[in-house]
């Protein structure tokens, strides 16, 4: 049966070959070409693009990319990981209360917020430094790091801790030993829901970082917006990928990954 | 307020709120300073929100903003809950080829993604504008809409559909009169989410728009990259207003309904 059904995929299948599959090979032709400036329809193949990328200016942008990137995962663990703990404690009535009142911020546009950190941190003269940035990044992501901690949190058996203190062991034991092991899934979700945005982000260091401040990601948005240098910019957003690529693949080995952004939230 | 907790994990959360907070409640009070230099309060004005109201882009703006997100939704809605339904009837593998590419968008940073359909628009030549952020827009919210309605048709009775053809449906009908009634709450949570990742989305229509088509978030990157000005201020006071009463709403018919509920279960 469900030859009708089937055939409801069809248009979405030629909708992906077009909108996705199409525009990423692009990106890899790109990187990987090089069109005479006269006449774009003739181009060459080359690797100088990334030959390019490995020059030292580049590569410093790309570890200051991913310094800044695991700094701020590392402060939304640290701050985030007791407020999901917390808040799974906290009486079932008002939770939902507190939930949404976490989640309330982040439907607020993501300039916006950003834009508030500017108005702050102009006043205590932060504003264009390193710290700016992580402060930013910290203050935009750390929801994602707390709801997949909270939802890890309350999906663990009550009974286990139970066990836990019947066998001797004091509450911080059960904590280490049960509660913290069996949160790890939420955890790992959570570092990779904060490092993906945290490392490509451009809009947040060129608000708070200044208009000399570069990330990988502006660097990328430099080559499309003011240097019209595709084929190098193509380069970076292949080398971003991968490496986003390796960080997931490396994560994914400890636990598993739910998707990013809303699921969650709704 | 929050009982049973210990005193020193009020202070968290009561820091972790105000962190959160500060800043908003900042904006929003500096959008009736007088003075534009912000950090000084010079006196109550609303001559930032007259200014705002007088601005055409800001109209402008709003405007695309709400009509992308508003067909885009739609579009991507019923696109998505089609696509997830006939997903569902193919055969495993069919299926594992076609999410792994409807992955690519969810797991792609924003700018990847952003940057590979300017390349697409470009390269055949399409002016970018409207249509073209509104196609990019349908194309990164689809996948969150399959992913969201997909979960509810597996966990739905596969012999529903068997019943009803049994009972004289033709496929369409049953479509129609089983399946979606079966899957609506995957259909409104995937809804929610394409429209409230329109509206927010800024790296994408960055990429993918020109020629005077801007949306609400452009145009804020555009004047906070350049000075900061109380006419931000203003408008963000007017959004988080916004999500507030939005917010409160659902709260009132969320409680309305769970009264609604407790009173038919105490009539049984």
């Amino acid at each position: 049966m469900n030859r009708t059904i089937k055939a409801l995929l069809y248009p979405y299948v030629v909708w992906i070959a077009m909108m996705i599959v199409v525009p990423f090979f692009l990106i890899f032709f790109y990187s990987i070409t090089q069109s005479r400036p006269d006449s774009p329809a003739i181009f060459r193949f080359t690797l100088q693009h990334y030959r390019e990328f490995f020059k030292t200016e580049n590569i410093n942008i790309l570890s200051k990319s991913v310094i800044l990137a695991v700094e701020t995962t590392i402060l939304c663990l640290v701050l985030g990981y007791p407020a999901a703990w917390i808040i799974s404690k906290t009486n079932v009535n008002i939770q939902n209360m507190i939930l949404l009142l976490f989640i309330l911020p982040m439907w607020i546009n993501m300039l916006l917020r950003t834009y508030a950190w500017q108005v702050i941190l102009s006043r205590t003269g932060l504003l264009y430094t390193d710290t700016a940035v992580v402060i930013g990044m910290v203050y935009n992501f750390i929801p994602f790091m707390v709801l997949p901690i909270y939802t890890a949190i309350t999906k663990i058996d009550k009974s286990l801790i139970e066990a836990a203190n019947d066998l001797g062991a004091s509450s911080k034991e059960a904590f280490l030993k049960v509660v913290f092991p069996l949160s790890m899934p939420g955890v790992i979700t959570g570092i990779v829901m904060v490092f993906l945005p945290a490392v490509s982000s451009f809009a947040i260091p060129r608000l708070l970082g200044g208009g000399q401040y570069v990330l990988i990601g502006n660097l990328i948005e430099k080559q499309f917006y003011l240097l019209n240098n595709w084929n190098f910019g193509s380069a970076v957003s292949v080398i971003l990928m991968i490496l986003i690529l390796i960080s997931m693949r490396f994560m994914r080995k400890s636990g598993e990954i739910s998707g990013r952004g809303g699921a969650i939230l709704w | 307020m929050v009982k049973g907790l210990k005193i020193q994990h009020k202070i968290y959360l009561g820091l972790m709120f105000l962190f959160l907070y500060a800043p908003i409640f900042v904006l929003v009070l500096y959008s009736f300073n007088a003075s534009e230099a912000m950090g000084r309060w010079t006196g109550f004005t609303l001559k930032w929100y007259r200014e705002l109201f007088r601005s055409d882009v800001i109209k402008n703006a709003f405007y695309y903003t709400i009509i992308c997100a508003i067909i885009s939704t739609i579009v991507s809605t019923v696109f998505g809950t089609v696509a997830a339904i006939g997903i569902y009837y193919h055969k495993k593998r069919v299926q594992d080829y076609v999410l792994n590419v409807n992955y690519l968008p969810v797991i792609n940073p924003d700018i990847v993604t952003a940057v590979s359909l300017m390349l697409l628009y470009i390269s055949v030549g399409i002016q970018r504008g409207f249509t073209t952020m509104v196609l990019a827009h349908i194309m990164f919210s689809t996948p969150y809409v399959i992913l969201s309605v997909l979960p509810r048709l597996q966990a739905m009775d596969p012999h529903l559909i068997d019943a009803a053809q049994d009972l004289g449906a033709t496929q369409l009908q049953a479509v129609r009169k089983v399946i979606i009634p079966e899957i609506m709450p995957g259909i409104i949570a995937g809804m929610l989410i394409a429209f409230t990742m329109s509206i927010d989305d800024f790296v994408i229509s960055y990429f993918n728009t020109s020629g005077g088509v801007t949306n609400l978030s452009i145009e804020i990157f555009n004047m906070a990259k350049r000075r900061i000005r109380p006419t931000v201020n203003a408008l963000a006071t007017l959004m988080v207003a916004v999500i507030v009463m939005f917010v409160f709403i659902i709260n009132r018919i969320g409680s309305k309904k769970k009264m609604e509920y407790r009173l038919k279960e105490d009539e049984k």
